[in-house]
């Protein structure tokens, strides 16, 4: 038990650190790979209290693709010249009442969540599903989903439908001049198509049209 | 004290299984070379030891005497850290494997997500490797390599879930008893191919070494690399690559299981058959590195997500059809 205190101890300990670590340091590229460590650490604290599917899925969907394409973007910006900008910058910030908003809510919202234990035991009798101790989590996560659950999880499929049309709309353009293969075309030529014998009259050549 | 015995076995336990890894990876590099040599009528390696078998460790030899130069302006703390991320991630993965019935690291419940996860991540050292030489080439090479990594990582979940449809576990070694009597190679033949094709692609292997394509990118992100960093990266490819057939050997070929259940075959031992079974999938690998020229990046993205994500998506569909109109689903 003392073992398992100490790990969660540490992996809390880099969990907070690093995050303080993302909105401190001022490298954005250091920051994501600050965020990289955050959500590892986290993923490590949900296994370690039973969730490992929750676990292993975080990684794979935030640390194996989400957190790619953060650093995707910000490698590519010019980090030498937008450094310091926002700290640096003379004059008062417009950006900061948003910002203040933004933290106070989730300051709030923190409370209620660490103040859960409190309401944990209500919690507990209100769920509508009974907790069953015997199957693993992968399995009573899948035999709830997919079936009590069907509409929801439809529907949050269908919000994701909606936000990657629009990210595609949004980032699509047509250009003109490109040259593309199509491999039906290159697949679907024979020699016919490919090679005409011409017989060529003196000084008259033969008029290629493309 | 009983903690301090626990903790002394484990460790002994991990070097034991760490150690072969880390033999097999410089025997496994001889072999890419010696396959990869004999294809284009070569001899290749075959002066240091038998059959040339120690060449690697000379190479490593080498590679340790050599200066480690870190460029002026590079970031020192990411660019070191790179090949560590690369070899750490590649070696980690192997505690999930089973080599047999009892065999096994650490059995845990989700070990093919582990195993998926793991691979996912090791695209970060390209990535670091690449951004923190603060060079063009290297630079290039990392992005390419991580829009491919992410790319046919996509195809590989999805061709898990075909497995994991026939098995309903995510449990390593159930996915390798539930292939006791057909492997799942046969019925699911085509996504084997994807998965093959996509695991050459997930580990920058020829036909799919866009990251280092050297005719356009001189090495990608191991430019700068030099000496022992150099050799960590190389080392963690070759493990990644090896891991690769051995998820390939466990999700298809049945695992550590002899392929029939009779006399001379049921004899040798489990681990054995499953090193097999890994170094004909790294064949495959060594052969088509000889025999397949290298895709254009562009026909490399259209292959990913317009035809493998497609198909096996569709194949996802056709299996958990099959299953359900015949009742054959697991757990039922």
């Amino acid at each position: 038990m003392i073992a398992h205190a100490i790990v969660f101890y540490i992996f809390s300990l880099i969990a907070i650190v690093s995050a303080i670590m993302v909105t401190v340091s001022k490298n954005t590229v250091n920051s994501v790979f600050f965020l990289i460590l955050d959500f590892i650490s986290i993923s490590c604290l949900f296994i370690m209290i039973g969730a490992e599917f929750l676990g292993m899925i975080m990684l794979i969907v935030y640390v194996g693709a989400v957190a790619v394409l953060f650093l995707f973007v910000v490698m590519m910006l010019n980090v030498a010249q937008q450094k310091n900008e926002w700290f640096n910058s003379s004059g008062r910030s417009s950006h900061i009442p948003v910002g203040l908003l933004v933290s106070i809510i989730i300051f709030f919202e923190l409370i209620i969540v660490i103040g859960g234990w409190k309401y944990k035991p209500d919690l507990l009798d209100s769920i509508a599903i009974e907790i069953n101790t015997h199957l693993t989590n992968t399995q009573s996560l899948g035999s709830v989903i997919y079936t009590d659950y069907i509409h929801l999880f439809q529907l949050s499929g269908m919000v994701l439908l909606v936000a990657m049309i629009g990210a595609i709309v949004l980032t699509f353009r047509q250009r003109s001049g490109v040259k593309r293969q199509s491999y039906f075309k290159q697949i679907s030529r024979d020699r016919k198509d490919g090679i005409e014998l011409v017989d060529v009259e003196n000084n008259k050549g033969v008029k290629i049209d493309a | 004290m009983a903690e301090l015995f626990i903790f002394f076995e484990q460790i002994y336990r991990i070097l034991f299984l760490l150690i072969p890894v880390l033999v097999s990876v410089a025997m496994i590099v001889w072999l890419d070379r010696r396959v990869w040599a004999f294809v284009q009528k070569r001899r290749g390696p075959n002066v240091v030891g038998p059959f040339g078998l120690f060449q690697t460790l000379a190479d490593a030899l080498k590679y340790i005497f050599k200066e480690i130069i870190i460029p002026a302006s590079s970031n020192k703390v990411i660019f070191i850290l790179a090949p560590i991320v690369t070899m750490t991630l590649a070696l980690i993965a192997w505690a999930v494997i089973p080599f047999s019935e009892t065999f096994v690291l650490a059995d845990i419940n989700v070990g093919i997500l582990y195993l998926f996860a793991v691979s996912s991540l090791g695209v970060y050292g390209i990535i670091m490797g690449g951004w923190a030489s603060n060079s063009k080439y290297p630079f290039l090479g990392a992005i390419r390599s991580a829009a491919q990594m992410v790319s046919y990582e996509v195809s590989i979940g999805v061709i898990i879930i075909n497995v994991l449809l026939c098995v309903g576990s995510l449990n390593l070694s159930d996915i390798v008893l539930a292939q006791k009597d057909l492997w799942f190679v046969i019925p699911l033949f085509p996504m084997f191919i994807i998965f093959f094709i996509s695991a050459l692609a997930e580990t920058n292997r020829p036909p799919f070494d866009l990251p280092e394509a050297e005719a356009e990118l001189v090495a990608g992100y191991q430019t700068e690399y030099s000496g022992m960093m150099y050799a960590m990266f190389w080392l963690g490819e070759y493990a990644n690559i090896l891991l690769m057939c051995a998820m390939g050997s466990i999700l298809f070929l049945g695992g550590w299981l002899s392929p029939i259940d009779l006399f001379p075959f049921n004899v040798i031992p489990a681990p054995i058959w499953l090193i097999l079974k890994i170094l004909f999938l790294f064949i495959l690998f060594a052969l088509i590195k000889a025999i397949v020229p290298r895709y254009r990046y562009d026909q490399l993205m259209k292959l990913g997500w317009k035809i493998f994500l497609p198909f096996s998506l569709i194949y996802v569909v056709l299996t958990a059809s099959f299953l359900m109109y015949f009742d054959l689903l697991p757990g039922n």
